[in-house]
């Protein structure tokens, strides 16, 4: 079947086809796997050379083969690193495996044809302990520095309870605060330039303006930033790690802590990506109410953001129009789901519940009110001179820069380009609705605003269609892999009774095989890759959130700015650090 | 002896009446914020929970006092009080009806001016000894601050005083029995009010301390009383800056029927609403976009005001 992909062949023709090899996926990516000898010339060939180039470094990350069972068809590895290129010309990606030995788990660092694999390639040393030979400094990012093992490893406890009492004596205490001290020599930065002393300062883990705990180091000559770096893992988790070990099913309720203000968008990334691996599909009725939670959750999360963001650069009072607004949100949410932030409400397969009735006089109310409310918030924020002043021009990125540094969603959209996952690989009925895409010129913090507030008006029609068009029919497929299965049957034969009995008290069992589901979520691309070994269980989950790109970008943004226009461009990012850290 | 005795009530009457106002907008700021934000502010302790400032200040009087083992421990106590001495002095030459004024100087608004200036020291002294990175940022940003508004603040009363030709505060009240100056001096009037905001560094021009940026800045390390100083500190200041607008622009006590006290009382007030408005309305200029605002175009103005008034004065004459 990989066959059919001009570009598998092309590098076949150009490298030999004893160097690139095949595998088939579930989500019908070209996947190849290349040695560690070939990778980069196939990376800065896909990136510079072969027609219609892939110019983002969508995803970068690793597997721990050791104990994976179904690998048939794919050649021997015991660390896998998987590179995921995104050609926009093609609207097609494209994944790059390199096979990696247990000894000796190293291979070459690609920071100089992607600048963006810097972070993943650290993320992928901390986690599973692969080293990028000639990264410019490879260290942890979201473990603390003082970690020992690489969680994301099979071997790795992932529970409390299997690592012995925890115990923080007073020489531990110390040895752990000294490894959080900064030091400007171990990220090549100068303490004075010819004239005078950098001041080096803190901004988070503790600070209103990081919107939770980030810690952002800066270079300071006098206000003027001379340097940033921000250190981000305060919010890990490890809901990668925790994925291997939750069901199919039960693990739906932990992606709704991701990104915590998309709610249901993360729910949605998810069981498309078990669905795409069960080979489910949903009825109409799933889709339609689907899309109308997502966008609901896109507005109310755009709140959040237009709110906070008026705040950084100073304004007191819209914060509080558009919580209110936000409230008026979550109330039909709530009247939904049951749950306000992390509603848990998609199901694989379906839903957790039909709508309740009477929805469709709540949402009226809500798109009536939001509608009238958002042309007032314009004038209050958006034409104050004070906040064009504070945002026109600053911390601007050209397409360039955003493509190269991965950069997805609003900000990239800012840029100039068209790019919607809604539009370019409508899922979930998208293609149904009609709405239009915003984007803007200049890539600044006022252009990323005017989008996202374009966002919020086209989503305001996207649910006014989805009232208008509810299609009828169960809330569940029929598929005997959807969890909880319906249980009409049950009491009529034994099979029916049998597949609701085993998939409700161990969880499904999802065939074997790989894919990765995107979609366009508040924040930018989020996306499920998921390995399954066949079992009950994830083999290896990877969430590919847009907001950690978004972060690594920090430097590249505000330098030359000062410290007031730091915090207006962290406003402008709209990030999530749970979604950063995950 | 009498004389003396009703100094000293006036003396008294105003700092009591003073300090009553300045604790009483921390409600009043509030309630209002709250009223323009959708929300419903300090409710419940007492009536319309105006006893929430008791609450405040037996909270902020039985707090620990303080000092943190880094600072410079001297400076870092002088700096609150500088300035309440400050703008209580400053106030001294207010004249809130007729003949009800602690100082009657002739050179009033220069005294005003002086002293004002003098109260950035506080900002800037409390931001340099509390020893925090933060703290001097917004000690930096008030010194940056000072420089770009002091001058056009100076400049901008002069047509005021070239039109009443006294520098004592009641002889410009009494100027204005027929015509408020606001009218001829708008100009004037606007400038001030600009510079006005900007030396009780409020929103839109609280630099020095900028929640969002700076935590709080020049006090971020400051707690009990000496927070508490600052903070009935600033409170003084709108007080005085609102009054001053008065006197200068709007005829200090002077209005039919209701006796000058009150009608004096009134205009301030609007003017203090005016500013807890402004802070509900406005997002926070850059300080270096405040510098080039301040130099290029209000002095300029300022100039510009001062050249036309004295021309048409000239001229009248």
């Amino acid at each position: 079947m990989n066959n059919s992909f001009p570009v598998v062949q092309n590098l076949k023709e150009k490298f030999g086809e004893t160097k690139i090899l095949d595998q088939n996926t579930r989500d019908e990516f070209p996947t190849i796997w290349t040695p560690v000898s070939h990778v980069k010339e196939v990376l800065r060939y896909l990136k510079y050379t072969v027609d219609r180039p892939y110019r983002m470094l969508y995803d970068l990350t690793a597997i721990d083969e050791r104990v994976r069972y179904h690998r048939h068809g794919q050649p021997p590895s015991e660390f896998t690193v998987v590179y995921h290129l995104l050609s926009f010309d093609r609207n097609e990606d494209i994944r790059v495996k390199v096979p990696l030995r247990e000894d000796n788990p190293s291979l070459p660092s690609i920071v100089d044809v992607f600048p963006a694999a810097n972070w993943y390639e650290r993320e992928v040393w901390d986690m599973f302990g692969v080293r990028f030979e000639g990264h410019p400094n490879l260290r942890r990012i979201l473990m603390p520095t003082t970690w020992k093992g690489h969680p994301l490893r099979k071997d790795h406890p992932a529970r409390a309870t299997e690592m012995g009492p925890f115990e923080l004596p007073d020489d531990k205490q110390e040895h752990e605060q000294k490894a959080l001290q900064f030091k400007p020599e171990e990220w090549g930065l100068k303490k004075q330039s010819e004239d005078s002393d950098f001041m080096f300062l803190n901004i988070g883990p503790q600070h209103p303006g990081t919107h939770g705990v980030l810690r952002v180091i800066l270079q300071l000559d006098g206000e003027e930033i001379i340097d940033a770096i921000p250190d981000i893992g305060f919010h890990h988790r490890g809901a990668e790690k925790m994925a291997e070990r939750q069901t199919w099913h039960t693990f739906i309720p932990y992606t709704d802590r991701i990104d915590y203000l998309g709610g249901v968008m993360n729910n949605f990334a998810y069981v498309l990506a078990v669905e795409k691996l069960a080979g489910i599909e949903v009825p109409d009725r799933v889709k339609v109410i689907r899309v109308m939670l997502s966008e609901l959750f896109r507005i109310a999360s755009h709140l959040v953001w237009y709110g906070t963001f008026a705040q950084d650069v100073g304004q007191m009072s819209p914060v509080f129009y558009m919580f209110t607004d936000r409230e008026r949100i979550l109330a039909v949410i709530e009247a939904v789901c049951g749950d306000r932030m992390h509603p848990n409400w998609f199901r694989i397969g379906g839903l957790a519940q039909d709508l309740p009735q009477g929805w469709e006089k709540l949402v009226q109310d809500v798109l009536d009110t939001i509608n009238k409310n958002m042309s007032e918030y314009h004038k209050i924020a958006m034409k104050n001179r004070i906040l064009k002043a504070r945002t026109v021009d600053i911390g601007a990125i050209t397409l360039d820069e955003a493509i190269e540094w991965g950069v997805t969603g609003p900000m990239l959209r800012a840029c100039g380009l068209e790019w919607d996952f809604r539009k370019k690989r409508p899922y979930s009925g998208y293609d149904q609705f009609e709405f239009d895409i915003p984007t803007a010129t200049k890539g600044d913090c006022y252009d990323r605003a005017v989008v996202r507030i374009e966002e919020i008006r086209q989503s305001l029609r996207i649910i006014e269609q989805c009232m208008k068009n509810m299609p009828g029919g169960r809330y569940k497929s029929d598929h005997p892999l959807t969890t909880p299965p319906r249980k009409e049957g049950t009491m009529k034969d034994i099979e029916t009774l049998i597949t609701h009995f085993l998939n409700v008290s161990w969880g499904p069992v999802i065939p074997e095989g790989e894919a990765f589901f995107g979609i366009e979520a508040t924040k930018g691309n989020n996306g499920y890759y998921l390995v399954s070994d066949k079992n009950t269980l994830s083999y290896r989950t990877r969430i590919r959130a847009p907001s950690f790109p978004h972060m690594q970008i920090i430097p590249l943004m505000s330098k030359g700015t000062t410290v007031a226009d730091l915090l207006a461009i962290l406003g402008s990012i709209d990030f999530v650090l749970a979604d950063v850290d995950r | 002896m009498s004389e003396t005795l009703q100094h000293i009530v006036i003396v008294f009457g105003i700092l009591f009446g003073l300090l009553t106002l300045a604790a009483g907008l921390i409600w009043i700021e509030r309630r209002l914020l709250a009223l323009w934000q959708n929300r419903y502010g300090p409710n419940r302790v007492g009536p319309f929970g105006i006893f929430i400032v008791l609450a405040d200040m037996i909270k902020i009087f039985f707090k620990e006092d303080w000092i943190p083992p880094f600072a410079d421990k001297k400076v870092f106590v002088i700096a609150p009080t500088i300035i309440m001495l400050t703008v209580l002095l400053s106030w001294a030459i207010v004249p809130v009806a007729p003949g009800v004024v602690v100082l009657d100087l002739h050179i009033g608004i220069l005294f005003f001016l002086a002293i004002s200036s003098i109260g950035i020291y506080s900002t800037v002294l409390a931001g340099w000894a509390s020893n925090n990175k933060y703290s001097l940022l917004g000690g930096m940003r008030m010194s940056a601050q000072m420089f770009s508004y002091e001058v056009f603040m100076g400049l901008s009363l002069m047509g005021v005083v070239i039109m009443a030709g006294s520098f004592n505060l009641s002889d410009i009240v009494n100027a204005q029995e027929n015509m408020w100056f606001v009218l001829p001096q708008f100009l004037g009037f606007v400038i001030f009010f600009i510079a006005g905001l900007a030396e009780s560094h409020r929103l839109p021009f609280d630099m020095p301390e900028a929640e969002s940026e700076l935590i709080a800045g020049f006090h971020s390390e400051y707690s009990g009383m000496k927070f508490g100083m600052f903070f009935v500190g600033e409170y003084v200041g709108v007080t005085l800056i609102s009054a001053m607008i008065v006197t200068l622009f709007f005829g200090g006590w002077h209005g039919p029927v209701l006796p000058p006290f009150v009608w004096f009382f009134l205009k301030m007030m609007f003017f203090i609403c005016l500013f807890i408005l402004l802070r509900a309305a406005l997002p926070r200029p850059r300080y270096d976009q405040l510098l080039s605002y301040g130099w290029k175009i209000l002095l300029p103005l300022a100039l510009l005001n001062i050249l036309v008034t004295g021309a048409i004065v000239l001229a009248i004459e």
